[in-house]
């Protein structure tokens, strides 16, 4: 391979630089949610995030040795083995918390789950880039609905609604973007409000209980009603300034649940306060726009909608976490992207930074 | 900057900016939320935070309440008022909390810290601590007044369960208590830490239906940790309601013709396999561990060698003696190694290898047939029947009458007996089955164990002809609000497939036990009714003239006495096996007295608990020649 000293000139400094302050203020606060009083030192689940954090920035680097294109040309490879390690979660699977997500490898486990949200999204991107016409109907969304579809049911299963429904949501930002004519997803929402009030009655009343409490969690008030409620009251609590690194009483006297996974925005925002939560927000706001930018600046159309895909993943996820941590949305198991404990997630996101930093440094190629 | 060639269409740009606008639109909803809940907000929020002002009080649910088959409650609810604590609502007055609740209750004030001490690794904070169940109303009252001194301690109204007949049918119902770490990390059923669980009989047996769903409340404290208002709540769901096939009556009627000896007695409907009841002796008081078992209580029942906790009906393990003859005669006579009219003579003993086996009439029966064998419980006749069937035929009628494997019943720890034959012996000694011990088998003897329900059910199988049913105590399960969730079907387990003339054969024999002046069952004789049984002695000391000196001396080594019945002989609607542990004396004199009692109840000739003076004086008189012939020289089984 020839190496080009554009490539030096063109390296994308910003993305890095902002992931890694958002991965930085995360490891800082997986160590405090898992910081027991008079512990000496950093707990086994800290160690083991800093372990993936310096994985994750090999990965990002080894994601910029290639040319980019070529992923657009092994991307159905690259989906496969990504779903066959989603087909292997249940027969190799590890049990933890009440589903089977994780697939054990020496003194780590890996959840295919997560690099799922990164081969969907090239195998979307390069779906996408071959297709022609200007205005697209509905058959052009068939195949990238099963591409979603089938990793879907079989991670329902698991089950990890929360990761379903990234890929869902995710799935769809890469229809409209992919250029999908939007009167169909007028449709599809109007098939939706339509449909669901005759689908209602024949749901079983446990069923329609739980759909219920996913939508209103008040309804649940032991249960998530009573985890969301805390969670407000975490966040809240943090006031103008914070209670200080360590000094979150809702984290430490375990009133949040999950608190070094999905709930870890509450305890940043606890000790920090507004201020460090308007940091945190301002650092995913601008790593989502400096995406969207390389987006548009990208040479090509695989190029375009890859980065747009990444940035779309960063971007819901981060939105969904925190609305859900502050009671504006349901809850589901969405982790705060570089932020949340879980290795796999915390690698995938570095790859697909790397990859959009190669979208960028690449964009003066013919 | 370099020109580059592009093939990104126009609508794709549009769309791009549309994007950057959500994007920060979502992002500005986001900051407006934090900025409500943070700063305008703020102050409450750090308020709440500071004494966790806001708890979830778990509500157990009501259990199930459980009747007889007449509607007769036998487990119900009643109201308790449990003393919870929160230390870290006392702060640092705690110890002087504990002192003044300590003199409230007349408690011992180390117990109390000790209480608040041990459970603290796994309890999350603000979580209540129970110190004490089931307060009384002057604790209550006391209480209450005391309440501003005693920040953190309040009182919650909880169901107990109430048994209201104490030990009657103690095994059967079974106890409840707290749940422990290892129930809590198996269970599935959102179980928390302080819940009560079935630990013992239908409590455990039937828990999942019992237990109900419990509710909660999620309550906003003051900063004592008294209760100011209840934000949110969740009505607890209660139990189900079960309908036993048990009849309460009879239960006690046979609780008491058992008195206060050890042994087990149950009693079946054969047409169905309902238990109507289940006797084990010594029994406990099923209310002790409803409020809360005292460590010392536990210890003595534990540590009683009498095991009052187990369940003898169908734990206890007991050779069937004599009663076991009726199997071994099914299967003589299904074989066609006897007929009716093959006859025998008993002089006694007979000598098989260099050992001489003893009948329990020590002059012996003279002629007998297999009638007669059963009648008077000839050993010799069986000695012989028993080599001519083997064991393993022994062991292939015992078995179609259901023993020697659990009959499945809903009741925890079942066991199976032992019914050996010659893979048995393999399997467990390594060894080849030896002739002479066909002999003791089939007498009953030897390796040969049964419980008593499986006596019950064997005495049910012979009585309805054949049918082996699985016997079951539940026969309805209801919602609290009255609607049937489930209607226990009997459930046929096996048929023994035999003749009708064996079943004849068997039945006019095990009448005349009862029925005729030389049975050795007349003791169970009731008026009007045709009662069949088989009386029933097993040994617990192995050989020899010992054992008459042993069942005059140490109880431990004094024979059990067996008793199996079935009425009306013609349509036979009850079943029952009693067994007397140590009686120190014989099947007949002992046992069947027992079930007499119980069977005079059940078909109501009898309203008092004594036997009336015909019947026993009949008895006693035509039973001299047994007794005197048992009691000093039975060298076996009768």
């Amino acid at each position: 391979m020839r190496f080009d000293r554009r490539l030096i000139t063109h390296f994308e400094w910003g993305l890095p630089l902002l992931a890694l302050a958002a991965c930085a203020l995360g490891t800082m606060t997986v160590y405090s949610a898992t910081h027991v009083p008079g512990m000496q030192g950093w707990s086994p689940l800290a160690l083991k995030q800093l372990t993936w954090l310096a994985g994750g920035c090999v990965a990002m680097l080894a994601a910029l040795a290639f040319d980019y294109r070529r992923l657009e040309r092994s991307a159905f490879v690259v989906y496969l083995i990504v779903l066959a390690g989603v087909i292997a979660v249940p027969i190799l699977g590890r049990v933890g918390g009440g589903s089977r997500r994780w697939i054990p490898l020496g003194p780590f486990s890996i959840q295919p789950s997560e690099f799922m949200k990164l081969g969907l999204v090239i195998v979307l991107a390069r779906h996408f880039a071959r297709t022609y016409e200007r205005k697209l109907g509905l058959r052009a969304a068939v195949v990238p609905m099963i591409l979603t579809g089938v990793p879907a049911v079989l991670i329902l299963a698991q089950p990890d609604l929360g990761t379903v429904a990234v890929l869902g949501i995710v799935a769809l930002t890469m229809l409209v973007l992919g250029g999908i004519r939007l009167r169909w997803f007028v449709a599809l929402g109007v098939l939706v409000l339509v449909a669901a009030p005759f689908a209602w009655p024949h749901l079983k009343g446990y069923q329609q209980k739980r759909v219920l409490t996913f939508l209103k969690p008040e309804m649940d008030p032991l249960g998530a009603g009573y985890h969301v409620l805390q969670s407000k009251i975490a966040v809240g609590s943090g006031m103008t300034w914070g209670k200080g690194f360590l000094r979150g009483t809702q984290n430490h006297l375990n009133f949040l649940p999950e608190q070094h996974t999905d709930f870890i925005f509450s305890v940043f925002a606890e000790e920090w306060g507004f201020v460090g939560a308007m940091v945190l927000v301002a650092l995913y706001l601008a790593l989502v726009l400096r995406g969207l930018v390389i987006a548009a600046r990208a040479r090509d159309r695989f190029g375009v909608l890859l980065v747009l895909g990444l940035t779309s993943t960063v971007f819901w996820q981060a939105v969904i976490n925190i609305g859900m941590t502050t009671g504006m949305l349901p809850v589901v198991g969405i982790p705060l992207p570089f932020f949340s404990y879980g290795g796999s997630s915390l690698l995938c996101l570095l790859l697909g930074i790397g990859l959009t930093m190669n979208v960028s440094m690449r964009r003066f190629y013919f | 900057m370099h020109v580059v060639p592009r093939d990104i269409p126009p609508e794709l740009q549009t769309r791009m900016a549309v994007s950057a606008v959500v994007v920060v639109l979502a992002f500005a909803l986001v900051v407006l939320r934090l900025w409500y809940l943070q700063v305008d907000t703020g102050a409450d929020m750090r308020s709440l935070s500071e004494n966790n002002r806001i708890r979830l009080v778990r509500v157990p649910a009501a259990r199930g309440v459980v009747y007889d088959r007449h509607g007769e409650i036998l487990i119900d609810n009643r109201p308790s008022f449990d003393v919870i604590f929160v230390p870290e609502d006392a702060h640092e007055r705690r110890r002087e909390v504990l002192r003044s609740l300590a003199g409230l209750l007349g408690e011992e004030e180390p117990a109390l810290h000790q209480a608040v001490r041990s459970p603290a690794v796994k309890r999350p904070p603000y979580q209540g601590i129970v110190l004490r169940r089931d307060v009384d109303w002057q604790g209550v009252v006391a209480l209450e007044s005391h309440q501003l001194d005693l920040p953190g301690v309040s009182l919650q109204v909880g169901p107990k369960r109430y048994y209201p007949y104490g030990p009657l049918a103690a095994h059967l119902l079974g106890y409840v208590g707290e749940i422990s770490e290892g129930e809590l990390a198996a269970s599935t059923n959102g179980y928390r830490s302080g819940d009560l669980l079935g630990k013992a009989g239908l409590e455990k047996a039937w828990d999942e239906e019992l237990h109900g769903v419990a509710g909660g409340e999620q309550v906003e404290v003051d900063a004592l940790g008294r209760r100011m208002r209840v934000l949110q709540e969740v009505a607890d769901e209660p139990g189900s309601t079960l309908t036993l096939t048990l009849d309460r009556d009879l239960q006690e009627a046979a609780d008491r013709a058992l008195g206060d000896s050890d042994g087990s007695i149950v009693a079946i409907d054969p047409r169905s396999g309902e238990i109507l009841a289940m006797v084990s002796h010594p029994a406990y008081d099923p209310n002790v561990f409803a409020r809360g078992i005292r460590r010392d209580e536990w210890r003595t029942l534990v540590q009683d060698k009498k095991h009052p906790l187990n369940n003898r009906a169908v734990q206890g393990q007991f050779p069937p003696g004599s009663t076991f003859k009726v199997a071994v005669a099914t299967g003589a006579l299904e074989e066609g190694v006897v007929t009716p009219f093959t006859g025998m003579t008993c002089s006694g003993g007979i000598p098989f290898g260099n050992h001489f086996f003893r009948c329990w009439k020590k002059g012996g029966h003279g002629g007998v047939n297999l009638h007669r064998a059963i009648v008077e419980s000839c050993d010799v006749f069986f000695y012989q029947v028993g080599r001519r069937l083997g064991v393993d035929g022994i062991a292939e009628y015992a078995r179609r009458l259901g023993l020697g494997l659990p009959t499945g019943i809903r009741l925890e720890h079942e066991k199976a007996g032992t019914i050996p034959d010659t893979q048995w012996k393999r399997k467990r000694f390594n060894q080849p089955w030896f002739e002479g011990e066909t002999l003791s088998v089939a007498i009953g003897q030897g390796y040969v164990t049964a419980t008593p329900l499986q006596m019950a059910n064997l005495a049910a199988t012979v009585a309805n002809g054949g049918t082996r049913y699985r016997p079951f105590y539940v026969k309805r399960v209801e919602a609290p609000d009255g609607s049937l969730l489930k209607e226990v079907e009997p459930e046929v387990l096996g048929e023994a497939h035999l003749k009708k003339s064996t079943l004849a054969q068997i039945h006019s024999a095990m009448r005349d036990v009862v029925m005729t002046d030389s049975g050795t069952g007349k003791k169970a004789r009731v008026l009007g009714v045709t009662v069949a049984g088989k009386t029933g002695t097993s040994q617990v000391v192995k050989m020899g003239e010992d054992r008459a000196r042993a069942n005059r001396g140490a109880q431990a080594m004094r024979d059990h006495a067996w008793f199996i019945a079935f009425a009306p002989t013609e349509a036979p609607e009850i079943a029952i096996a009693a067994i007397v542990e140590h009686a120190g004396g014989g099947g007949g004199a002992i046992a069947a007295p027992v079930v007499q009692q119980i069977l005079t109840h059940y078909f109501g000739r009898n309203q008092g608990p004594s036997v009336p003076a015909a019947v026993e004086a009949g008895a006693r008189e035509s039973d001299s020649v047994e007794a005197n012939a048992v009691r000093p020289s039975t060298d076996h089984a009768l």
